[in-house]
């Protein structure tokens, strides 16, 4: 029987479109996001890493697509996605614990995630721009 | 008909004490890619942007290579943790999500041998 057909389209449980965005759900949302898009971007320090054991002429080669106004913006978001996951995991090893499920505590932790991912990126890149002249 | 007793029906088919495993994996990547990843971003800052023979002289470094390595593992291990939760949410397909657990241990362990390898060459003589 798994392969019968339903006669009639069953009640579905409320998903993502029923509910009111809110701040601890949209962090929630975007760790998933973002480790996923971390996922994705170790093909970069894979590419880098194996650049760097190829020789100077292929390095510089990927040297170069690194250095470009696009992937300059890639490795921006990148940073942002690392920071992001990694203060959104603190939160999560916190909760492990059992501490930090009053609701004010909560959206404390979505605030100061949210705000020091994006704070904590911008310092990198400006103390890579202004003191190291350019990534 | 059974003639084995209750105890001899259930003995062996307890908790395999693994049912945690997950979890913790996930846990102890996840602290040990706190230091990990910080010492990847110190170092893409610093030397991110530098000339090919200052770079792999740098990821030649045991000091270097050695946190590399433990990076590389533990962040794979993390994220194909991680990815696997995501495709037992989203892909129903029995068949279709067999094959992407299948393909997502065979993108981490590429890319972490990848990238192994890749510091291990530098380290023992490009």
């Amino acid at each position: 029987m798994a392969d019968a057909k339903s006669p009639a389209p069953r009640p579905l449980s409320p998903h993502l479109q029923i509910y009111t965005p809110m701040l601890t759900m949209m962090m929630s949302i975007v760790h998933r996001i973002t480790g996923s898009a971390l996922y994705i971007g170790t093909l970069g320090l894979a590419w880098w890493l194996i650049a760097a054991a190829s020789g100077p002429a292929y390095f510089d080669f990927v040297q170069a697509v690194f250095g470009s106004l696009l992937g300059q913006l890639a490795l921006l978001f990148y940073t942002w996605a690392l920071i992001h996951h990694m203060l959104g995991g603190l939160r999560h090893l916190v909760w492990d614990t059992g501490r930090g499920f009053e609701l004010p505590t909560v959206e404390l932790m979505a605030r100061t995630g949210l705000a020091g991912s994006l704070l904590l990126t911008a310092a990198i890149w400006l103390f890579i721009y202004l003191a190291m002249g350019g990534a | 008909m059974d003639m084995r007793t209750p105890l001899g029906r259930v003995r062996g088919l307890g908790s395999a004490k693994e049912g945690a495993d997950h979890f913790w994996r996930q846990r102890l990547t996840a602290i040990a890619n706190i230091p990990l990843t910080l010492f990847l971003v110190v170092t893409l800052i610093i030397y991110g942007g530098a000339d090919y023979a200052v770079v792999a002289s740098h990821l030649a470094s045991p000091f270097v290579a050695i946190p590399m390595l433990l990076m590389v593992i533990s962040a794979v291990i993390h994220m194909r943790l991680g990815m696997q939760v995501i495709i037992e949410d989203y892909v129903s397909s029995e068949g279709l999500k067999i094959i992407s657990l299948m393909l997502n241990t065979f993108f981490c362990a590429s890319a972490g041998l990848a990238s192994a390898f890749a510091i291990l060459k530098l380290s023992f003589g490009a």
